[in-house]
This record gives structure tokens, C-alpha cells and sequence, in this order.
């Protein structure tokens, strides 16, 4: 038993690649969530009614200084005490994109900001109704920046998944913990779970960074 | 809820030890992975990349696991402690965050500042060191700040790895008491208050070190 | 620099007759732009040469390729006999220079910027001390009295332990030339220093030039819009176009009976603007 054994780690690929549609599962609907809830955020935080901005920020400022894994906890074992029973796979993806959505509306904060003054004034200028102004003008111009925060972002939420394991959630990294503590071999899954990541991230680096140069070049 | 603290206290000074041991530890990676990639030595490039991608890309958990489940057993065969892997494993981790913010800072440094050292006749050494380093370094505190934070709130995860930090003790008297909220609620009540230590901590260097020196002017 | 076998060093440029800065046939390009065509000047030591002509002409290009920030394609340059680019090997033909041969010639040179380009996080006495006590291995007592006394000379003895963002422009470029002064160089370059200035910040820096060029039997090469600093200042004034000098002459000359078209229209349209 010393280097890395290509047999095993061929034998132990489906048990992974199972595990994976899991983590990606997770990663996906949990940037949806996100994606949606961040954008209330933001209206919520740039809101002129004092007792919603407030709160509103307070809130995201906590949620982004405080760590993911003790915030599954509070969604996992603090729900159920008031009447929220989910289960683990549910408490994941509602804690990572509530720990996420916090960022997203980060993102779309600075993206509004980014639209210039006058465009603000034209809407004003032209009476048209708040959500006929953010739907036909103002987002679409701060969309530029946005995408590729959003799909940045969609990385690292991919990245947090094994955290979910915390909360007894079988995504690939728990998976491979598991197939460990069988077997006492731990090199190839633990390897091939870190190999698993950084291709994806990579791939979706580049994606990201090619939608980037389209919106640029867009213009 | 008073009963709760001794040990909620005795979990946040091992989260204290890990931040700050991790943060040198990164400080450090960062530092020489930056300089690696813009090193005129090719393989000292390559290196630097290499290290740089595979630690932000795949997932820091993995890495944590890695280092505490594979390193141990053969072929490598070095048992580190749970608070080694800790340290070194959030270390290395930021530190390759570290090195890109870095990079940037370093290359966000007037051309100005080169050529006037080139004028000055300073060698490349005293160059790098005493005029550009120095500037770069500022400028990449903001950013640092916000990768310290990320750290800190990464330090939770060593509790999956053993370690008794604040969300270990957390999660252990949350099996014990069931006090479930009072309990994750002070844990992240801890952690924000971390997290604003940091912020102002920093700020303070950063006050400090730009003493006398106001932004945006020509330099 | 590859095509280089025609420059030899000739017994005629022998130190007692070589100009302080010499250039032959210096073309640099960028791409498809020629930027320097051919260009040959020859400065005399102590002679102040101003250098004026459109923008893209091509007047920056030639002092930074002097100060080595840019590299030539073609020709040489020389300070003081000695070639900048280039340095003789052992049958006395110029072979590309080393770093280290290139370090000595270019501590010769003293460049003051459009942008000032002070060392923001260093006070204004570390700005003036740190390189000659990094290059020329001043001890720091040495240095010190240097920058007190070039400082004093551009009259900023009071602001020694100020940082440059705590001056105006025109006190940021004054410590700019005690900066380039402190290296004892023999030529000094100015690249468009007033640029840079609101209009009432000019003159304290010019008054600075001039008492130096009073003072200092120092070579001066400089870059510049203002046009009657030019005339008043300098020994020579060259009318720079498209990579080449157009036309050159004592400032009467080419101010008051510019001779050739292009440069009576520059000049009448720099009139026009004033």
C-alpha cells in the first residue's frame, strides 16, 4: 500500500460520481435561491423606508461576517424547535443560499451603483412606476458587472458544499469520508474529491471569465 | 445561559490561536507566491500557478481532510496534530488568495514609481523592497481584511478535524443541554464580534502606515 | 539592436573633443510608428538645449531612451564619450551593454518627471537620501547634509519631514529635482515638469532650473510648452517633428526667423493659443 492505487480509485469512481450529482444538486439550487433572494436583499437595503434598510443591512453585515457552518447549524438543529422541520438536504441548500444571498445582494448593490446618476434621473424624470424603472432600465444596464460576480460566486458556493456534511448531508466529500473509514484508504477518494473540485472550478472559471470578455466586447 | 460560557470562552481562544497562527502562515504564502508569479524565473512561475489554483480552487475542506486523513498514512506518512493541519491548512489556503490580491496590488503600483527608480539608478532589489513592495502592501489591505475575515470564519471547519474550537464547543454543548439557540446564537455572536476586531485592527495598521499620506493624489 | 556592425568607435571621439551627449542614427520604433527617425544631436557640456515640437513628435521618446527607460532600435547613444546602449568589447567594436556597464553610464543622467513621481511613502528627506545612500554608498550623515543643502537650494529646507502628498505640485516637483540632483549627475533631463502644474505653480519650479543652470555647469536637456522659458533659458532650442529635429538654433533664431514652414506654423499656432 504506498502510491496511489488506479484500480481502487477505479472501483470507488461510481460510488463518487453518485455522491457528485448530489453536490452539484446543492451547489445549483442553492445559487438559484441565492440569486433571487439576494436581489430582495438589495431593494430591501437600498429601500428609503428607514426601518427596512436598517435591519435589512444589519442582517447581510452579520450573516457575511459570521461562519456558514455554525449558520447550517442554527437551520438544522434551531429550526425544528420552532416548527421547521426540514431535512438535512433541505436545511443545506436553505442555509448556504441564505449565506449567500448576503453576498449576491453585495453584488447587485455595487451593480446598481455603478449605474450613473443620470439614469436615475430619467427614470424619475419620466414618472415611470419602481418596478417598470428597475425591470426596463436600471437592470439591464447593471447587469454588466453582475454576471460574472454572480457566476464567481456560483464557485464558491460549489466549493462550500462539503460543509453540508456537518448537518449528516452525503455529497461527494462525505462520500469519500465514508469510503475511508471502510476501506482505511484514504489518498484516492479524498484526492480524486479535491481533483473533482478544482476541475470544476476551473471550468467554470473559464466560463466565466469568457462571458466576462462577451460583455465587454458587447458594447 | 451563563453555565454555557466557560466553555463557549475556552473554544473561542483556540478559534483566536488558529486565526492568528493561520493568518502569518498566509501572510506569509502570500507574500512568496506572489512573488514567484511574477518572478522572471519560469519555473519559480509555474510553481507559484500551480499552488496558486490548486489551493483556491478545490474546496478547503478537502484540503483540511487531505492534510489530516492521507498525510498520515503511507506514502507520505506525517502525522501532524489537529492544530497543525489547522494552521497550515487555512494558511496555505488564504495564502493563495492572499497572492492574487497581492499581485494585483503589486501591479497596481505607478509605472511612475519603476521609472523613477530606473532614473534613480536603484538596484532591482532595492526597488522591489523599499519602493514598491511597501506601496503594494497598503493598498492591499482593504482586501486583506476582507481574506483575514474569511479565515476567521474558516476556522470553524477545523471542529470537523477534532479540534475543540468555538464551533466544536458549540456543537458539543448543543448535543449536551439542547439550549440549541442560546447556544449558536452566542457562538455567532462571538464570531461577529471576531470579525469586528479584525476590521478595526486593521484599519488601525492602516491609518498607521499611511500616516501622512492622502489618497488620490499624484505620486 | 542587432544591426550595429557600422558604429565603431573612432579615434575621433576621444573624451577632450566628445560631447556631453551625443546621438547617431538613433531610430526607435513602436511597431509601425517611428517614433525617433535617424535622429543625430550632439549637446556640448553645460549647454542647455530645449527641446519643443507637436505632441507624438517624438521630444519625450528622446530623453527617455537617454535615461534608458525606452531601449533604441538602431544607432547610438553616448554621454561623455561613453556609449549608453552599447559597450566596446575587446577588438573595439560596440557589442549590446551589460546591466552593469549600463548602471554606470546611466548614473550620469538625472531624469525630473512630468508626474513628479515622488516615493510617496518615504518623507521628502528619505526621497532625496535613499538612493545615494543605496547607489553611491553615502553614509547617512553624508546624505543627510546633501538633501539639507540641495533642499535648501530649491527652497524646501522647512519641509524635510513632510510627506509629498502634504506639498502643492510645484513643492513636490522641486523635491523631484533635489532628488535627481542628490546623484551628482552631469546631464539632466526635464520631461514637460511644468505639465503637470496649475499655471501659478510654474514659475517657483522654473525659478529653480534657471538658478541651477546659473549655478551649475550642468547639461541640460529638457521638454517643454512653455515657450518663453525656452527662449529666455536655453543656449539651443530644437523644433522636433515626426521623429527628427526640424529645425534647431540659438532661441532668437528660431523663435524670431524660424526658417522653415512647419516650424512657423507650431509656433504661430502656440501664439495663437497664448
Amino acid at each position: 500500500m504506498n502510491a496511489f492505487d488506479w484500480a481502487f480509485a477505479l472501483e470507488i469512481l461510481p460510488r463518487l460520481l453518485d455522491a457528485a450529482l448530489t453536490t452539484i444538486l446543492i451547489a445549483v439550487s442553492g445559487f438559484g435561491i441565492a440569486v433571487v433572494l439576494g436581489l430582495f436583499l438589495a431593494l430591501g437595503r437600498r429601500s428609503r423606508h428607514r426601518w427596512l434598510a436598517w435591519p435589512t443591512g444589519a442582517l447581510v453585515e452579520f450573516i457575511r461576517s459570521t461562519p456558514l457552518l455554525i449558520q447550517l447549524y442554527v437551520v438544522f438543529y434551531v429550526l425544528p424547535n420552532y416548527g421547521l422541520s426540514l431535512t438535512a438536504l433541505q436545511a443545506g441548500i436553505l442555509g448556504i443560499a441564505l449565506h449567500y444571498a448576503c453576498y449576491t445582494a453585495e453584488v447587485y448593490r455595487a451593480g446598481l451603483d455603478a449605474v450613473p446618476r443620470a439614469q436615475w434621473e430619467a427614470v424619475t424624470a419620466l414618472n415611470l412606476a419602481p418596478l417598470a424603472a428597475y425591470r426596463d432600465v436600471i437592470l439591464p444596464q447593471a447587469l454588466r458587472p453582475i454576471l460574472p460576480a454572480l457566476g464567481n460566486y456560483l464557485i464558491s458556493i460549489l466549493k462550500d458544499t462539503p460543509v453540508l456534511s456537518a448537518i449528516t448531508v452525503v455529497e461527494i466529500m462525505q462520500r469519500a469520508k465514508n469510503i475511508g473509514s471502510e476501506t482505511f484508504r484514504y489518498l484516492e477518494p479524498i484526492t480524486m474529491v479535491g481533483l473533482f473540485f478544482l476541475i470544476l472550478s476551473l471550468g467554470l472559471a473559464w466560463l466565466v471569465r469568457r462571458l466576462e470578455n462577451r460583455l465587454e466586447t458587447a458594447r | 445561559m451563563i453555565e454555557l460560557l466557560p466553555l463557549l470562552l475556552q473554544g473561542t481562544w483556540i478559534t483566536i490561536k488558529v486565526t492568528l497562527l493561520g493568518s502569518l502562515v498566509a501572510i506569509a504564502c502570500a507574500l512568496l507566491a506572489a512573488l514567484g508569479r511574477i518572478s522572471p524565473i519560469a519555473p519559480l512561475r509555474w510553481l507559484a500557478i500551480v499552488y496558486i489554483e490548486v489551493f483556491r480552487g478545490s474546496s478547503l475542506l478537502v484540503q483540511l481532510f487531505w492534510l489530516y486523513f492521507v498525510l498520515p498514512m503511507p506514502p507520505f506518512n506525517i502525522q501532524l496534530s489537529a492544530f497543525a493541519v489547522a494552521v497550515i491548512g487555512l494558511g496555505l489556503n488564504i495564502g493563495a488568495y492572499g497572492a492574487e490580491v497581492l499581485r494585483g496590488a503589486i501591479r497596481a503600483v505607478p509605472r511612475g514609481q519603476a521609472e523613477a527608480c530606473h532614473a534613480l539608478n536603484l538596484s532591482p532589489m532595492t526597488r522591489f523592497g523599499r519602493i514598491i513592495l511597501p506601496q503594494a502592501l497598503l493598498a492591499a489591505i482593504p482586501p486583506g481584511t476582507n481574506l483575514l475575515i474569511e479565515l476567521l470564519k474558516n476556522t470553524s471547519l477545523v471542529s470537523l478535524i477534532t479540534l475543540s474550537d468555538l464551533a466544536f464547543r458549540a456543537r458539543q454543548l448543543n448535543q449536551a443541554t439542547l439550549m440549541t439557540l442560546e447556544i449558536f446564537g452566542l457562538a455567532l455572536l462571538i464570531y461577529f464580534v471576531l470579525a469586528q476586531l479584525i476590521n478595526l485592527g486593521m484599519r488601525l495598521l492602516e491609518r498607521r502606515l499611511a500616516r501622512g499620506r492622502m489618497r488620490g493624489g499624484l505620486s | 539592436m542587432t544591426t550595429l556592425s557600422t558604429h565603431t568607435a573612432t579615434p575621433a571621439d576621444t573624451p577632450q573633443d566628445a560631447p556631453m551627449v551625443a546621438f547617431r542614427g538613433v531610430t526607435k520604433r513602436y511597431g509601425e510608428l517611428t517614433v525617433l527617425d535617424h535622429l543625430d544631436l550632439q549637446v556640448a557640456e553645460g549647454e542647455k538645449v530645449a527641446i519643443i515640437g507637436p505632441s507624438g513628435s517624438g521630444k519625450s521618446t528622446l530623453l527617455r531612451v537617454l535615461m534608458t527607460l525606452e531601449t533604441i532600435d538602431d544607432g547610438v547613444i553616448e554621454v561623455d564619450g561613453q556609449p549608453l546602449t552599447h559597450m566596446p568589447d575587446a577588438n573595439g567594436s560596440l557589442v549590446p551593454a551589460s546591466a552593469r556597464y549600463q548602471r554606470g553610464v546611466r548614473g550620469m543622467v538625472g531624469m525630473v518627471f512630468q508626474s513628479f513621481n515622488l516615493f510617496p511613502h518615504m518623507t521628502v528627506r528619505q526621497n532625496v537620501t535613499e538612493a545615494p545612500i543605496r547607489v553611491l554608498g553615502l553614509r547617512k550623515a553624508e546624505a543627510r547634509q546633501r538633501a539639507e543643502e540641495l533642499l535648501a537650494m530649491v527652497g524646501l529646507e522647512d519641509k524635510l519631514e513632510h510627506y509629498p502628498a502634504q506639498l502643492s505640485g510645484g513643492q513636490q516637483q522641486r523635491v523631484a529635482i533635489a532628488r535627481a540632483l542628490a546623484m551628482r549627475p552631469k546631464v539632466m533631463l526635464f520631461d514637460e515638469v511644468t505639465s503637470a502644474l496649475d499655471p501659478e505653480l510654474c514659475g517657483e519650479v522654473l525659478n529653480v532650473i534657471r538658478r541651477l543652470g546659473d549655478a551649475h555647469n550642468l547639461t541640460m536637456l529638457m521638454v517643454t510648452h512653455q515657450m518663453g522659458f525656452a527662449r529666455e533659458f536655453a543656449d539651443r532650442v530644437c523644433f522636433f517633428n515626426e521623429g527628427q529635429i526640424h529645425e534647431q538654433g540659438t532661441p532668437d533664431e528660431l523663435f524670431g526667423n524660424p526658417q522653415r514652414e512647419r516650424t512657423q506654423a507650431f509656433l504661430s499656432a502656440v501664439n495663437e493659443a497664448h
